[in-house]
């Protein structure tokens, strides 16, 4: 980079990192006060917040939270179907991009014309809730599974662009060795696109890991909700608790106070169980991208467009 | 003679049966690739094609109690569904909020986040510039659910950090309910959504940047081109395909509005001002059953999105000569 040492250009330099500091502190701080509060004592958090350290240090909340039934029903829901999405859909969606970007293959042109639409056009949630219906899917495990079994036509642009880097020498040399299609795909294309397949599986992987679409719109059973889902429903109690509670607060402080006892009392209060659940349903997320992290640089150019 | 002419005969028969097993591999070949593409071929007919027959539910009187069946058995009904649309006193509010939130969200988070990006690339060390992207990133890997409610522990009048410390600093004689007042709704989401964004989005035009000539930086500092001048001059006009691409994506989606993120913080205090189109279907489509009108809005919101991702491209073609295609 060009530029001399000028009082301006330190001064820039200066206040340009100092910029960055900020807006490091109010991204990631949101975070780190859920992990504090939640570390901290139920009752003791009512009188105060914390800043940046638990006043009164205690894993209780954590515990409570992890010895809930329901919630590890709901771990091992959200576990299976990221995991098993994740490696079937990634793994065959680049087995139909192989295919697809074969110069040879018959129909080419219908593929794509079928795929390019069906990126623009569906028929939206009324249509899609029906169709699970008739399908059977609705309130069955199986409609975190089916549905998401292909990752798009998105993914298949991605990695067709992808396989263009692949020389033709290399198929042209196992062809005459006598290697059939899915040889060439498993020996060659596969192994070869490791960090945009790395890539689209975090994107996939934190998708459906985040997801509580599926769960509110198709299913009702208490034995099919995904951890996201318990915690929408932990923060809409807890928030319409603190509505109730604010609006009596004015009229009677009394009532006020019943209510406030009604969300807990001594180490685990309803708010920093909300916050253990946050933080521990978080934890898989946080230990996934910077692993993720270095195979995004290729990924990503393509990949976020998509948002 | 003879010889020669059996010869011949050989070697026709030997291009024959090449011809034929050659005719073979390829049907091999075609076949092997129908299986790996077959599949997919189904799901996309089954999983968005079949979907689509459905629309024809927004023309008709359609009961639910009917069934797949009655889309296509029941009565049509001469637009009933979309007079009606307009007629309803939600319309024009939920069209209104979903509009303003998108318009005013992207007119404030494209221009901060390529600030945000602008002056990363000022960065000169190597490891810090790669520090704040990794903490900056880290938003977008936490769901809507738990960055939502980590902003309304946040904003708690009672016990949250916001209210404490206006209170604290006497900015405010009282905290603000700041979930339970609709005026403050759409600025919440557009900053929560720019938090939770800056980082992730900043990477596209870091790699856009990257792209842009070296040498053009340096002869622009021999000329004596200041900082801010060359970021104007060079960097800019490098990303700007990046940009264009940006603009029409945030365009077409105009309607769209991030469900996810306002089912969150939506509660019936505020409802006024983030009753949208998205969490609208869901309330009458999924919670009062009403598929024929949610349909008909849906398919309505769908219509004028590609005729916005076509137009926005148009007008980028034009203006920039970049588009989306």
């Amino acid at each position: 980079m060009v530029g001399g040492t000028s009082v301006g250009e330190r001064a820039f330099k200066a206040s340009n990192a100092v910029i960055m500091v900020v807006i490091m502190i109010v991204t990631i701080y949101p975070f780190w006060y859920a992990i504090i509060s939640s570390l901290n004592g139920g009752m003791d958090l009512q009188r105060g917040p914390v800043f940046l350290w638990p006043r009164q240090f205690t894993w209780a909340s954590w515990k409570t939270v992890l010895a809930d039934p329901a919630l590890i029903q709901a771990s091992w829901i959200t576990i299976s179907r990221t995991v098993i999405v994740t490696c079937i859909s990634i793994l065959y969606t680049a087995m139909f991009a192989y295919a697809f970007s074969r110069p040879y293959i018959k129909g080419k042109k219908w593929y794509a014309a079928l795929g390019i639409t069906s990126m623009y056009f569906s028929g939206g949630l009324i249509p899609t809730f029906m169709l699970f219906n008739w399908l059977g899917l609705y309130d069955s495990y199986w409609v975190y599974i089916l549905p998401s079994l292909f990752s798009g036509f998105w993914n298949v642009i991605i990695l067709n662009a992808n396989y263009k880097g692949i020389p033709d020498a290399l198929y042209e040399s196992a062809k005459l060795d006598g290697a059939s299609e899915y040889m060439m795909f498993f020996r060659i294309v596969l192994p070869l696109s490791k960090p945009v397949l790395a890539a689209l599986s975090v994107f996939s992987a934190v998708g459906i890991w985040n997801d509580y679409g599926t769960t509110l719109y198709f299913t009702q059973s208490e034995n099919l909700q995904t951890l996201q889902y318990m915690i929408l429903k932990l923060v809409q109690t807890s928030s319409a608790a603190e509505q109730m509670s604010n609006s009596v607060a004015l009229a009677n402080p009394g009532i006020a106070e019943l209510l406030a006892r009604s969300q807990g009392q001594g180490l685990v209060t309803a708010k920093t169980i909300e916050l253990a659940s946050m933080v521990i349903a978080s934890i898989p997320m946080i230990i996934m991208y910077p692993f993720a992290q270095r195979f995004f640089a290729k990924g990503v150019l393509l990949g976020s467009i998509k948002g | 003679m003879k010889a020669v002419e059996t010869g011949s005969t050989n070697v026709a028969a030997i291009k024959n049966i090449n011809r034929r097993s050659k005719r073979l591999l390829d049907f091999r070949a075609q076949l092997e690739l129908g299986t790996m593409i077959w599949p997919g071929i189904l799901f996309i007919i089954v999983f968005n094609f079949i979907p689509l027959f459905g629309l024809v539910m927004a023309f008709k009187d359609y009961d639910p109690i009917t069934g797949v069946k009655g889309i296509f058995t029941s009565p049509w009904n001469h637009f009933y569904h979309f007079k009606e649309m307009f007629r309803n006193f939600q319309f024009w509010p939920m069209v209104k909020n979903t509009l303003g939130m998108n318009l005013l969200g992207a007119l404030v988070s494209i221009p901060v986040t390529l600030l945000f990006a602008l002056f990363l690339n000022e960065i000169t060390s190597r490891k810090f510039k790669s520090f704040i992207q990794t903490i900056t990133y880290l938003p977008h890997f936490l769901s809507w659910v738990i960055y939502g409610g980590l902003i309304i522990t946040f904003l708690n009048p009672q016990e949250g950090i916001v209210n404490f410390l206006l209170v604290k600093l006497h900015l405010v004689d009282k905290p603000i309910e700041f979930l339970g007042d609709p005026h403050y709704f759409w600025g919440l989401m557009i900053v929560s959504g720019l938090l939770k964004d800056i980082g992730w989005g900043a990477i596209l035009y870091l790699a856009a940047m990257a792209g842009v000539e070296q040498s053009l930086y340096e002869a622009a500092a021999i000329d004596g081109a200041s900082r801010f001048k060359r970021m104007l001059h060079i960097t800019l006009p490098g990303i700007l395909p990046t940009l264009m691409i940006l603009i029409i994506f945030a365009i077409s989606g105009m309607l769209n509005n991030n469900f996810t993120q306002i089912y969150v913080m939506q509660n019936s205090l505020n409802m006024s001002a983030s009753q949208v189109i998205d969490t609208y279907l869901y309330q009458i489509g999924l919670q009062q059953f009403q598929f024929a009108a949610a349909t008909a809005i849906g398919l309505l919101k769908s219509v004028f999105a590609v005729l916005l991702l076509v137009g926005a491209n148009y007008a980028s073609n034009r203006l920039t000569r970049s588009g989306l295609f």
